[in-house]
């Protein structure tokens, strides 16, 4: 079994972290298995947790009355699930939902959004790693918005 | 600038004798690339909802053989005529294409039927550098329709799949029905081809992946020092698949790309595909990024 701190340092977001900061994430960290189906989050919870994928996939899904569970983006190893225990009302945006057998970290984000206050140097290099998450994520996301496939030539 | 002048500047420099039409001493005459070759449907595939494959057979004289990122000019008659990659390798002189059918040339093209006849001109343009991949690994990136040009690649990778390390499929499709070609994915995975697809929306119910073509690009496995990549697709798709290939670390030098423009004459002589100084369907449709990318940028090309 591996300690939960080495796990930490192979979450390719985390690179770059000193020591003492690895140590401190590790301290709120737990390794997580969820079975095909299980949710990991649900919309409207209080957003305590985030994850870091090891292995598995997990879909990120809106529930729309008539229509059912609809996957609007899934995501593998090495990816971070959540990032609404960064801003108030820290409330849980999207549900999701383990597509196989799916290994995780799971990290104690009320107990991280603690220490970051306290120390600002951790939550500013933790910001710097949520943020190109993010900015990614929007960014497929408008090119998705754009419909490029349904647009071809006319001839 | 107004067409009057381009056009006359095009008939000055073509001159007279323009090269298709020059006597030759000796030797048989060359064959006018003008000239359609008769062809019969022999076999049609529905692929998606709006795309089919046709299977053509010579009446007479064949084509030369496609290479694969090559096309050719498949004439409907009476209707029109339009540029159409290669979508597979075929045996005994027969060629395969596969069409989308969005206006009245291609939805006729996709309307004729086994025994049906349709003109075709070919083989024109640039290759997928297959040759100068071997030794490395192989990154083939598709979205939408633009698997139709990268199949052949798969089919030769297959073909001679010793000759490469890592050969990955990443495409990416608009929804789950509109992947191509799934019905092959199995087939080519036991052949040592990693397929991965995801789609940018999905109704209930469907469990594979759901993102842009690009998020498949980090957990693929090849080493980027020593990989090729060939991306077929939309330009906005491919523009972001060359900026997240390069992030991963792949060589600008080595990501090639299959550009569509409005090909008509096909042997760079009319100026329709006509990309600044280059003509695509001649000095493309495949280009090496590296010498495309400063055009693409520019927004009134």
């Amino acid at each position: 079994m591996q300690r939960i701190e080495d796990l930490v340092r192979e979450v390719p977001a985390f690179a770059g972290l000193s020591e003492d900061q690895f140590a401190l994430i590790a301290g709120c960290g737990r390794n997580q298995v969820f079975e095909p189906g299980e949710q990991l989050m649900r919309e409207g919870d209080a957003a305590d947790v985030f994850y870091a994928i090891r292995s598995g996939s997990v879909a990120m899904e809106i529930f729309a009355p008539q229509r059912g569970a609809i996957t609007v983006e899934t995501i593998g190893p090495g990816d971070l699930l959540g990032w609404s225990w960064l801003v108030p009302p820290y409330r849980v945006h999207l549900d999701a939902r383990a597509m196989e057998e799916t290994h995780a970290i799971s990290f104690d984000a009320a107990c991280l959004r603690g220490k970051c206050e306290d120390d600002p140097a951790l939550g500013y290099e933790l910001m710097k790693r949520f943020v190109p998450v993010i900015v990614a994520r929007l960014a497929a996301t408008r090119v998705r918005l754009l419909d490029v496939y349904g647009h071809v030539g006319s001839a | 600038m107004s067409a009057a002048p381009e056009s006359r500047a095009f008939a000055e420099s073509a001159g007279p004798a323009a090269a298709w039409v020059t006597p030759r001493v000796e030797g048989p005459p060359a064959p006018d690339p003008m000239l359609p070759s008769s062809y019969r449907v022999s076999a049609k595939t529905q692929e998606l909802a709006d795309t089919w494959t046709l299977e053509l057979e010579p009446e007479a004289g064949a084509i030369e053989a496609y290479a694969p990122g090559q096309f050719g000019m498949l004439y409907a008659f009476g209707v029109g005529e339009v540029p159409i990659s290669v979508s597979s390798l075929g045996a005994d002189e027969r060629i395969v294409h596969t069409v989308r059918a969005v206006g009245a040339t291609t939805k006729a093209i996709c309307a004729a039927e086994p025994g049906d006849r349709l003109g075709v001109r070919g083989p024109f343009g640039t290759d997928w550098p297959l040759a100068g991949a071997e030794g490395g690994d192989l990154v083939l990136l598709a979205g939408g329709i633009g698997l139709a040009p990268l199949r052949p690649a798969v089919e030769a990778a297959i073909a001679n799949r010793d000759r490469y390390g890592k050969v990955s499929l990443l495409y990416g499709a608009r929804s789950p029905e509109e992947l191509l070609f799934t019905e092959q994915f199995d087939l080519w995975r036991e052949s040592g081809i990693e397929v991965e697809t995801t789609v940018d929306g999905a109704p209930a119910g469907w469990d594979g992946r759901v993102g842009l073509v690009t998020t498949l690009i980090a957990p693929a496995e090849f080493d980027p020092a020593k990989t090729t990549a060939l991306v077929c697709g939309p330009e906005v798709m491919m523009r972001f698949c060359a900026a997240a290939l390069e992030e991963r670390g792949v060589e600008r030098e080595r990501i090639q790309v299959s550009l569509e423009r409005n090909m008509k004459c096909a042997i760079g002589h009319c100026g329709h595909c006509q990309l600044a100084h280059r003509f695509v369907c001649k000095d493309g449709p495949v280009f090496e990024l590296e010498r495309i990318q400063t055009l693409l940028g520019i927004r009134e090309l």
